[in-house]
């Protein structure tokens, strides 16, 4: 237990030291709020569909905690060609602790950058219908969080270098962030674009995180809170346990 | 202590470790030798359980690594031949993390933590982020924690790789003072012909991943009639240069040396 303490402690405090990071990772966000929420308000008001800004910042958190969930699982290349993942690999504590401490550290941090971004969003001009249902919307930030961070441990494990890493950008993490509703909403595409949406564990995500958080006049959730909230959870310990048997399967 | 019988290593059809047997007592100093690309980081890998061996037999205190590997974790230190620190945590935080992964108890942890990193001259720099450090204060850093916990082998692979000669000194020292009063088993590597001279009990020597000699340095030098190990070394391997190639962990360093402003 003490070495899952530790591992999760040490993701945090790379965090909060790399303070550069922190604020390149919530420029991102907040840019994504200014210029598609104010730029396409007008136009996705005229349209008849309320509050573009209502709509796009549970995307947004949803698209901050996937980044940053992914992206400490693939810190896993770093600490390979940085060296330290020798040092715990020598250890002797067993490899699943090691694999957890490392995601839920990682998930952690996560789930806080999504609450700076929940924080920027008020400040956008986005308002809960309910603020006492907020700690739900926070329980589905901790889901996508523990998703990701086991798929980045598991893709993380498997490749070895840099390269591998901007394939993984283009083709894996992009497509998952435009693909699941983030930035429009799920209802009424035709066949090929509603079969993908709904292949991508992130647009449970954030229908959840749209369902608990806004009015229902003003958004239908494309799936009950109950279903999302059970697919991620399948889909979470799916990833954990292949991540747990990549991270076993690691050589240096 | 260490047993080893007919190791192979090969990587697709490149073999870096090819039939290789040896035995090292307990409470034995063995340096294991050889060019650059020779198979002594490959070796200590499969003996480290971050290798699995293509075929042979491996025993560390009776254990096969490939099976038992958490008891065999137990059972023996190491300090890397490249970097495997954290960067971002401070040196005081690297010794933690050691201490907690090795299970050495919280009060023993701290007090060795704070011997070690007195007598390796980096307690006043303890609170800081071990990427302001220079090489030569990382790969000492890298040593002491080496020393935190107190296992039956000891790998060192070119541990002085770096160092000048005051710590070099500290550390040869240090090694010796705990082979004698704790009987630990030291395996290392070495490019440094004096010291293996000086320190070892007995040698191995490694090319083109096969094991070329083996004994105590004045068996080996009366082997290949020379006055030095040195000498010897060159009479076993030839004087030819050897190229090891460069990995995607080379690579990587040069990428993030271009982002970093050469700060790592």
């Amino acid at each position: 237990m003490s070495a899952i303490y530790i591992l999760w402690l040490r993701e945090l405090k790379r965090y909060t030291r790399s303070r550069s990071q922190m604020v390149a990772s919530l420029g991102q966000p907040l840019l994504y709020l200014l210029a598609l929420g104010f730029g396409l308000g007008p136009v996705f008001q005229r349209a008849g569909y309320g509050s573009y800004i209502q709509l796009l910042a549970p995307g947004v958190i949803g698209m901050s905690v996937l980044f940053s969930s992914i992206f400490s699982g693939l810190g896993l290349l770093w600490d390979r060609q940085f060296g330290f993942l020798k040092e715990t690999l020598v250890a002797p504590v067993p490899r699943l602790q090691i694999m957890i401490g490392r995601t839920l550290g990682g998930a952690t941090v996560a789930v806080i950058q999504g609450m700076l971004v929940f924080i920027i969003s008020c400040i956008a001009g986005f308002r809960p219908a309910n603020w006492l249902l907020v700690p739900v919307a926070v329980a589905f930030m901790i889901a996508i969080a523990v998703v990701f961070a086991a798929l980045g441990v598991a893709i993380g494990s498997s490749i070895q270098d840099m390269q591998g890493f901007q394939l993984i950008m283009n083709f894996m993490v992009m497509p998952i962030f435009f693909l699941s509703g983030a930035l429009f909403p799920l209802a009424g595409h035709g066949m090929i674009l509603t079969v993908i949406t709904r292949l991508d564990p992130l647009s449970y995500g954030i229908d959840g995180i749209r369902a608990v958080l806004l009015q229902s006049s003003q958004f239908q959730p494309a799936f009950a809170v109950s279903t999302s909230a059970i697919v991620l959870a399948a889909v979470g310990s799916t990833l954990l346990v292949i991540g747990a048997w990549r991270f076993s399967k690691i050589e240096i | 202590m260490i047993h080893v019988k007919n190791l192979v290593k090969t990587f697709g059809n490149f073999t870096a470790v090819d039939d290789v047997s040896f035995d090292v007592a307990a409470g034995e100093i063995f340096a294991f030798l050889g060019p650059n690309g020779a198979g002594k980081t490959t070796t200590i890998k499969m003996l480290t359980t971050l290798l699995h061996p293509t075929s042979g037999t491996i025993r560390l205190d009776g254990l096969d690594p490939r099976t038992h590997q958490n008891e065999v974790r137990k059972r023996f230190g190491i300090v890397f031949q490249d970097p495997s620190l954290d960067g971002d945590l401070t040196a005081w935080e690297n010794m933690e993390i050691h201490g907690v992964l090795y299970h050495v108890p919280h009060k023993l942890r701290h007090q060795r933590a704070e011997e070690l990193l007195k007598l390796f001259e980096l307690w006043d720099r303890r609170g800081d982020q071990v990427k302001k450090f220079s090489g030569g204060m990382k790969r000492r850093l890298e040593i002491a924690r080496g020393f935190l916990h107190t296992p039956k082998i000891l790998f060192l692979d070119e541990p002085t790789l770096g160092l000048d000669p005051q710590s070099r000194n500290q550390l040869w020292n240090h090694v010796r003072r705990v082979n004698e009063s704790e009987g630990v088993t030291v395996f290392l590597t070495t490019h440094y012909m004096d010291e293996a001279d000086r320190v070892a009990h007995r040698i191995g020597v490694i090319d083109h991943g096969k094991l070329v000699a083996q004994g105590t340095p004045k068996e080996i030098k009366e082997q290949t009639s020379t006055a030095t190990l040195e000498e010897a070394f060159l009479a076993l391997t030839g004087s030819t240069i050897r190229d090891e190639s460069a990995g995607s962990a080379d690579a990587m360093r040069q990428f993030a040396k271009m982002w970093s402003g050469g700060k790592r």
